[in-house]
């Protein structure tokens, strides 16, 4: 089963590799947006996989982070069209500032965070995130409620232009591969290793003499600076930065792809991500075709439910495919995850 | 300072901290005997308020409505128990978060389906529609009382209910120790539908409430869900009386906050950087506030399970 699973992985990455071209070649421009919002979310996806699967810390609140990265975007865009400061709108900077400041402010939260464990962590998470959710609806300057809709995007010079779709794929694909590169050094480094271990058995972890809250902290400052190239990413991919993409249920939908992907490894936050909107998109459609298989009435309304099938659907896997998809290449089926 | 605004506003901060003490009373609960993180306590909160507004438009009377929907709540929490969180509680919080998460999306496009997308009022009640005249100059609205009270004699209830009575007995005994409370006979699983279904009734309670001061919407559970987890992290999981002190106090801060603190940031700073710094500063205090007491006690103010 383990070369099906890795030669499964690769037929993705490499599919992911080739949609512009095919999405050109049948006219589907479309299909470049939607990936990619899957790259997008994988990345954001991988950054919480750090932490939830290889760390066991379950953080409830990425998507503020995701939020953040955006902002930064939205911001610069607000003073480069308000204020004519041209310079705020340049992409390196936006980048460099996207992981920057996500990273300081998960440092932050999650040194405070940290000191609790178990339930505690998944609601103080979750409600930092939705503290920076009203701080963020609170600025009437950035738009408040209303978001901003960004007329100007990251500008890198000659180098490539965000308006082009494919450029902005690509940029997001090869930031996925750096970063899963990264990703994969770090969970077999040295620090990966006690990262694990933290998880699977804290005390003996501590008795053999590493500070774990100290190991924690980073894993989730790095986690937050991933997850702000996501949402870089993001903005630039929607055009438009709000609140609304900071809002709990999101962080919500980032644990559901780890987990549908398959928890604490590398490529499964990838898979989930590109499951969870796979199910997004086509579900309505496959419950409308089902529904006119069985000769309902009003079709056309049964598609917009599809979250009464999705939510329990969620339940199922959770309770009967723990390992997620890279659990079901491997052949493991049932509660090990 | 207006005293009178003071008060007005300390009044309205009292009665949305009753509220959250509702939720959070059924929250803190479950957790702390079925050891069950419910994020679909919310959803219980919306359906009350949904069944409250049916209930209504059919008898036209706001008191029987409030007669239906408590036991019709306290049935929908004790068929989601049966159905899909029985299986749970031996589930690291992970998985219970994820169901209880699906759970939210069910009930959220369940009661589109069933109610429509559009939102509902709920008129309120012709004998609590006029206000009394509570000190000389402080007009206060009879229904916003009416919910203190009813609030109140709930926490009453609910203290009366764990610490009088068998049944409570029970439920301490199974906040302490559920494996020993079942290996003496006790049956355990009926004893976790009733604490379930009190639960739901609670939130439901809480929901028809406010109902006729809110607008019943889908996903009105959710923002009120996470202020019922800052109460109940603030006053320590799984004890009652700690959510009532953080109910009361976060809704103080909460709502004394968002009146008075562009005052307050207006006499230090200019009125332009209070205008804008203002909102945001007082939707983020009752967080800052939690920050702070973690930071001293991270297991919350009446750390105690069961109590």
């Amino acid at each position: 089963m383990a070369s099906f699973r890795y030669g499964f992985i690769l037929l993705v990455m490499l599919a992911l590799a080739a949609v512009p071209t095919v999405a050109i070649a049948i006219d589907e421009p479309f299909y470049v947006s939607l990936f990619t919002r899957m790259l997008v979310m994988a990345i954001a996806a991988c950054s919480l996989n750090l932490v939830l699967g290889y760390g066991g810390m379950v953080s409830f609140g990425h998507a503020a982070y995701l939020g953040l990265g955006a902002y930064v975007v939205g911001i610069g865009f607000y003073h480069a069209s308000n204020d004519g400061m041209e310079w705020a709108l340049n992409g390196w900077m936006h980048l460099a500032l996207a992981i920057t400041i996500p990273g300081l402010v998960a440092l932050l939260i999650g040194a405070i965070s940290l000191r609790t464990r178990g339930v505690y962590f998944i609601m103080i998470t979750l409600a930092f995130s939705q503290m920076l959710y009203y701080f963020f609806i609170g600025l009437e300057r950035y738009g408040g409620d209303d978001g901003l809709s960004l007329w100007f995007l990251s500008d890198f010079g000659g180098v490539m232009d965000m308006n082009d779709d494919v450029d902005l794929y690509y940029l997001s694909y090869g930031l996925l591969l750096v970063i899963l590169f990264l990703l994969y050094r770090l969970v077999n480094s040295r620090f990966g290793m006690v990262l694990k271990g933290a998880k699977s058995n804290e005390r003996r972890l501590m008795a053999v003499g590493f500070p774990t809250y100290r190991y924690r902290l980073v894993a989730f400052g790095i986690s937050g600076a991933i997850c702000g190239i996501a949402g870089f990413l993001m903005a630039n991919q929607s055009e438009f930065v709000s609140t609304a993409e900071m809002h709990w249920v999101h962080s919500g939908d980032l644990i559901v792809m780890v987990v549908l992907g398959g928890m604490g490894t590398l490529f499964g936050p990838v898979l989930g991500a590109v499951g969870f909107l796979m199910l997004e998109q086509y579900l309505p459609e496959l419950i409308r075709g089902g529904c006119e298989v069985i000769g309902g009435n009003n079709c056309g309304i049964a598609g917009e439910y599809w979250k009464i099938v999705f939510g329990p659907l969620l339940i199922m896997v959770v309770l009967f495919a723990r390992g997620g998809i890279d659990g079901l290449l491997q052949g493991k089926v049932g509660r090990n995850g | 300072m207006n005293w009178i605004l003071l008060i007005e506003q300390c009044l309205n901060g009292i009665q949305l901290g009753l509220l959250l003490f509702l939720l959070a009373a059924g929250l803190t609960l479950v957790f702390g005997i079925m050891d069950l993180v419910n994020l679909a306590h919310g959803s219980l909160y919306m359906v009350g308020a949904y069944f409250a507004a049916t209930f209504t438009a059919w008898t036209g009377s706001f008191v029987l409505a409030i007669v239906l929907t408590l036991p019709a709540t306290l049935i929908v929490g004790a068929v989601v128990e049966i159905v899909c969180l029985r299986s749970l509680y031996n589930r690291d919080h992970l998985d219970q978060v994820l169901a209880t998460f699906g759970l939210i999306l069910f009930f959220n496009e369940l009661v589109r389906l069933i109610w429509g997308p559009a939102g509902l009022n709920v008129p309120l009640p012709e004998f609590l529609s006029s206000s009394l005249e509570l000190l000389p100059g402080l007009v206060y609205p009879s229904y916003r009382l009416a919910i203190i009270l009813a609030s109140l004699t709930a926490a009453f209830f609910l203290y009366w209910l764990v610490a009088r009575t068998r049944i409570g007995m029970l439920i301490r005994a199974g906040a302490s120790n559920r494996e020993m409370v079942g290996a003496l006979g006790v049956n355990i699983r009926f004893l976790f539908t009733i604490v379930f279904g009190l639960g739901a009734a609670l939130a439901g309670l809480a929901g028809l409430m406010a109902a006729p001061i809110s607008t019943v919407e889908i996903g009105m559970g959710e923002n009120v869900l996470i202020l019922a987890f800052v109460v109940i992290v603030i006053g320590g999981i799984g004890s009652i009386r700690g959510a009532f002190v953080a109910a009361i106090l976060i809704g103080l801060i909460d709502t004394v906050g968002r009146a008075f603190l562009p005052d307050v940031i207006g006499t230090f700073f200019d009125d332009e950087f209070a205008d804008a710094a203002a909102p945001a500063l007082a939707s983020m205090s009752i967080y800052l506030l939690m920050a702070v007491i973690l930071a001293f006690r991270p297991e919350g103010l009446f750390s105690a399970r069961g109590g």
